[in-house]
């Protein structure tokens, strides 16, 4: 196999097989887990396969375009430190894939847990073999948003719920923190490539961006790893099912930041800034964390202290800065992740073999469950440093470095007595969780009865306990060679000498050891006692990290929010619209403000008398309009359509016949629709104010109102004329022009923009208004007008009046009887439309017309044939299908789009040729013939849809207020109507 | 010519945004047909105007781009054209059934506090 395509498997696979659990609902619990945990150990075993590749300093690295035009590739990079982490990322995923086929009861939904927990398996080696670091932050993101629905996955519980949310809350803002971190890195570096930004270590260092970026990144870092003040995240994480707890808060999500600090390392390290802003992070943390870990009662707040406490100790150590420092952060993750998940997965086993995991209710419980009890006290063990386990060479190279003076600063100095102290403490809890838990008296009122678990539920703790003893006793032919080449790829030429024997003689660190080990078995039986009845660990519980993201929580989203709704936001549509035009208004002036009049001479006006007649005209509908429109629809709706034609005769005049028939096609349907609505408006008279005697606030909200028309019309016009009098520079219509024939076969150039220039604007605008067409018929299908609008309209009525009910407009056959003659015409005028319609859309490519015009045409035949006969008359004699000339128009169009693929082109792309047809002679045909199609039978289709949809009305039933169920069953004979 | 045209679009946008602030959906639909006449009249007009010059190419003789009108224009209001008749379409519909729904036409759904 392809070494890259290894590589961006490994990153693929677990997304793959998440959306393949996610989509197949037929998969069964069992095999969920068998696939997830198929998919680690593939993953697993393809790193283990690529490491001779990455040995001795050597970088697998692939790339592949993706944004290239500003420098963003996407890249596949793994070297020796990423490969560690992949392999502790598969590895321990795999394990907790096996542990969580036994945890998770048969009730939960398991499909989707194993689908959340792939991808988030698959988003965490993205961002460890991210070699771009956008890439990096982007995959980063999406561990922290699986992360969320894993926190969350049992959604019922209102502590899942907000630990989910406070987690998502803070990590995310931290990544988006990263986020601004990366991009000024990129922007310093000169490349968003790790690898370059690696090479310009020393220059970004000198950059005076470099704090910014620093703080921003240790942001994003230290949130994610639940740096102190960020700490308090973690312990609410615990609401998560175990699995999630051993896998993300222990061995992989939770040391991203760790991971971040270890990559950035050799870039941002060094500086007093690093020294101290990373180095008392982690030391605060360190301490506080080990410390409140002591007076936890839930097992896993137990654990979840000690996380945060550990990764304090790491990121302490990469504060440190020296080399040395580094090689044991990066041993210390890898030991860390051992002993702790293990010890996770046994605190999931007590939960879920006796019902709590309440440290005061849990006791004596060795003899019921002899060997989890013991693979637990190993790894305790090495969570608190004893030698012999992996957990004491990390601490003990810890407490060297420590010892070491660096800088000489106050903190440097008091160093050695803190690691101590925090590593006393770290005894402490280590024996409370032991000793509390598997100890003392046999265990009272648990509620369930203690046992072993399952076999293979032990194995997973089994195997990562063994990890921890070999590691502990022969480090240096076990994890030795893959640390080197780990910590090579860091380092680089900085690798320093450094030894992992077990054995260093008496030393300094050994004193600190053994203090730190006698005096946490002395001080955890001196308040042994005190812990159990603790609420909280004294003094540092009044350290209040949640409580104030809460209240900063609160401020924010809710009196913030709400303030700024009471100030800035209102129900009412018209202040909305007011506000919108003045800004417009505003930002038009604060433009046109700039423009250099300087030798603009106003140009002689040129005066032609007929087209000035049409304006007045078109002004005084216009205006009229506006006047009518609230008491006298019906006239202003005549006067729009006044304007409307005017508008028509515009476009014909200055040399725009396409836009001319398309406009008055149009007006002719939107005529006919409002007047189809106009039944259904209530009845306005005027006027409420007799004789103009309006309120004061009336007439101040209408002269506002009108100064703000006035003082748009006279914007609009000015702006207008003044384009309008001066030359315009060469264009893209130019090139249009030229290229219209020889290149889209057409001599319309209008129309080839549209089906073949512009063809995908045009395929989008036919989407839109199919989805129109679709949204206005869903909108009327359960719609029944006000009662009061039922009543029929007055011609209706005196037909009923003089001929009898059977001459009923709406229910009757025979309809138009006082349309009689019209009515005939326009039936007379079905076939000729329809051949006005195709005249218009074959001549379209190279004459005025084209698909929209025909289509609008087309749909008008059908319009006539409804205002002549009725609904009904129409319906028994004519099947129109409106949905179905929209699929298919929908579907020629893009067909036909998609035909150039065949030939290797792009989406649309058009061809044309003359074809010789007998007696009529040379002919063309494009392609975007086909297109224009599409898009006159969806225009037919959506246009007759919404007519139909609307003139309906007039035969549903009236709705009377009855009672809700019979509303009800109005509603269901509604639908049977429409099918 | 420009200065008619010009005045022409002036009112028939005044016309527009003052039914816009109007509170009788009704008012506002004919309101927005008033103005996206005006829009469109103004983008068609920024391709500047000329009579008996349309777009339309002879094949056989070479082209000159000055006997032309800009096509371009034209075929962004031809799509607005169509655009502005499904989005009056789409409101009047919202209007009808907002008011079955409410009972009343104003545009907030409910009617003042007098």
């Amino acid at each position: 196999m392809d070494k890259y395509f290894a590589l961006v498997l490994i990153v693929a696979l677990p997304f793959a097989a998440s959306l393949m659990l996610a989509v197949f609902t037929r998969i069964s619990r069992d095999m969920s887990a068998w696939i997830t945990m198929g998919v680690a150990l593939v993953g697993l075993v393809m790193a283990l396969f690529l490491y001779p590749q990455i040995t001795e300093g050597q970088v697998l690295a692939r790339k592949f375009e993706w944004i290239p035009s500003i420098g963003l590739d996407v890249i596949v990079r793994m070297d020796g430190f990423t490969w560690l982490f992949t392999v502790l990322v598969t590895g321990i995923g795999a394990l907790v894939a096996l542990y969580a086929r036994y945890y998770m009861s048969p009730e939960d939904p398991v499909r989707r847990f194993f689908s959340f927990l792939l991808a988030f398996m698959g988003a965490m080696l993205g961002t460890i073999l991210s070699g771009n670091v956008i890439q990096l932050v982007i995959f980063w993101e999406i561990t922290g948003l699986f992360s969320f629905l894993l926190i969350g996955y049992w959604y019922h519980n209102a502590a899942a719920r907000d630990g989910a949310r406070m987690a998502l809350t803070i990590t995310a803002a931290g990544g988006l923190a990263l986020m601004a971190g990366m991009l000024l890195l990129g922007h310093v570096a000169g490349s968003y490539e790790l690898d370059k930004i690696v090479e310009a270590g020393t220059a970004i260092r000198d950059n005076g961006l470099y704090h910014v970026a620093l703080v921003l990144i240790l942001l994003g870092a230290l949130t994610k790893s639940a740096q102190f003040p960020f700490q308090f995240w973690l312990p609410n994480a615990m609401a998560a099912p175990t699995p999630v707890s051993a896998y993300l808060h222990s061995a992989t999500m939770v040391k991203l930041g760790v991971f971040l600090l270890v990559l950035l390392w050799p870039v941002m390290s060094g500086t007093d800034i690093w020294f101290w802003v990373v180095g008392s992070a982690g030391l605060i943390t360190f301490v506080i964390g080990a410390y409140s870990a002591i007076f936890q009662q839930d097992l896993k707040g137990l654990l979840a202290y000690s996380t945060i406490s550990h990764l304090g100790l790491i990121t302490l150590l990469l504060g440190i800065g020296s080399p040395l420092a580094a090689v044991a952060a990066v041993f210390h993750i890898v030991n860390h992740a051992t002993f702790k998940a293990s010890l996770f997965m046994a605190a999931g086993i007590i939960d879920h073999e006796t019902g709590t995991r309440d440290l005061r209710r849990l006791s004596g419980l060795f003899k019921y469950m002899p060997i989890t009890a013991t693979a637990a006290m190993v790894a305790s063990a090495a969570m608190a440093g004893v030698p012999l386990l992996n957990g004491f060479l990390s601490k003990e190279m810890f407490f060297a470095e420590t010892v070491e003076t660096h800088t000489g600063s106050l903190l440097d100095q008091s160093l050695p007595y803190f690691a101590t102290l925090g590593g006393l403490f770290s005894v402490v809890y280590s024996i409370r969780f032991i000793h509390g838990v598997f100890f003392g008296p046999a265990p009272v009122d648990l509620p369930h009865q203690p046992h072993e678990p399952p076999r293979w539920m032990r194995v997973p703790i089994e195997l990562l306990v063994l990890m921890c003893l070999i590691v502990g006793i022969i480090p240096g032919l076990t994890i030795g060679p893959f640390l080197h080449t780990a910590v090579l790829a860091v380092l680089g030429e900085q690798t320093p000498y450094y030894s992992l024997s077990v054995w260093h003689g008496f030393t300094l660190p050994l004193l600190m050891s053994i203090i730190a080990l006698v005096g946490g078995i002395v001080v955890y039986f001196a308040i042994r006692r005190l812990a159990m009845t603790m609420d909280g660990p004294p003094v540092v519980r009044h350290l209040k990290g949640q409580r104030i993201f809460e209240r900063i929580m609160v401020a924010i989203s809710w009196r913030l929010a709400n303030r700024l709704e009471g100030v800035l936001g209102t129900r009412r549509l018209q202040p909305q619209i007011s506000l919108l035009i003045l800004t417009v208004l505003a930002a038009g002036f604060a433009v046109t403000t700039r423009f250099d009049l300087q030798g603009f001479a106003l140009p002689s006006i040129e005066f032609d008398l007929p087209f000035t007649i049409i304006w007045i005209v078109g002004a005084g509908c216009a205006v009229g309009a506006a006047h009518q429109a609230k008491y006298h629809r019906f006239v202003a709706l005549v006067l729009m359509s006044g304007a409307g034609l005017v508008t028509v005769m515009t476009f014909a005049w200055f040399s725009a016949p396409d836009l001319a028939i398309t406009q008055l096609l149009v007006e002719i349907v939107t005529t006919v629709l409002i007047l189809l609505g106009l039944r259904w408006m209530p009845l306005r008279v005027p006027d409420i104010y007799k004789d103009f005697h309006w309120p004061v606030e009336v007439k101040i909200r209408r002269s506002r109102d009108f100064l703000i028309a006035v003082v748009s019309g006279i914007s609009i016009a000015v702006i207008a004329f003044f384009i309008l009098t001066r030359d315009v520079a060469d264009t893209v219509g130019t090139a249009f022009l030229e290229l219209a024939y020889p290149e889209g076969g057409g001599t319309n150039v209008v129309n080839v923009i549209l089906v073949d220039f512009r063809g995908f604007d045009t395929f989008g605008e036919i989407v839109v208004l199919a989805i129109v067409a679709l949204s206005v018929f869903a909108l009327l299908r359960r719609f029944r007008p006000a009662p009061e609008s039922m009543e029929r309209p007055e011609q209706q009525r005196r037909i009923i009046e003089r001929y009898g009910r059977s001459h009923d407009l709406d229910g009757d056959a025979t309809g138009g009887r006082y349309t009689a003659t019209a009515g005939l015409i326009m039936h007379w005028m079905f076939p000729v439309i329809i051949v006005l319609a195709a005249y218009l859309f074959f001549r379209g490519h190279d004459l005025p017309g084209g698909g929209f015009a025909a289509g609008i045409a087309m749909s008008i035949a059908f319009l006539v044939q409804y205002m002549a006969g009725g609904t009904r008359w129409v319906e028994e004699r004519l099947r129109v299908l409106p949905v179905r000339w929209i699929s298919f128009g929908l579907l020629i169009a893009m067909l036909t789009g998609m035909a150039a693929w065949t030939f290797d082109y792009p989406f649309l792309t058009s061809y044309f040729q003359y074809t010789e047809i007998p007696y009529i002679g040379k002919v063309p045909t494009a392609s975007a013939l086909f297109f224009d199609l599409g898009v006159f039978v969806l225009v037919v289709g959506a246009t007759v849809l919404m007519l139909v949809a609307i003139a309906h009305q007039s035969i549903r039933r009236p709705k009377v207020r009855r009672s809700d169920a019979e509303d009800e069953e109005n509603g269901v004979q509604a639908g049977e109507e429409d099918a | 010519m420009e200065l008619v045209l010009a005045i022409g679009i002036g009112v028939l946008a005044g016309s527009g945004v003052w039914l816009l602030l109007r509170p009788r959906s009704f008012q506002v639909i004919i309101g927005l047909s008033l103005l996206s006449y005006a829009v469109n009249l103004f983008i068609f007009a920024m391709g500047r105007l000329g009579t008996g010059l349309p777009p339309v190419v002879d094949p056989a003789a070479p082209i000159d781009p000055t006997a032309f009108t800009d096509p371009l224009p034209q075929a962004l209001v031809l799509t607005a054209i169509v655009i502005g008749f499904g989005m009056t379409a789409l409101f009047l519909v919202v209007l009808i059934v907002s008011r079955g729904l409410t009972g009343t036409d104003h545009v907030d759904g409910r009617e003042p506090e007098q």
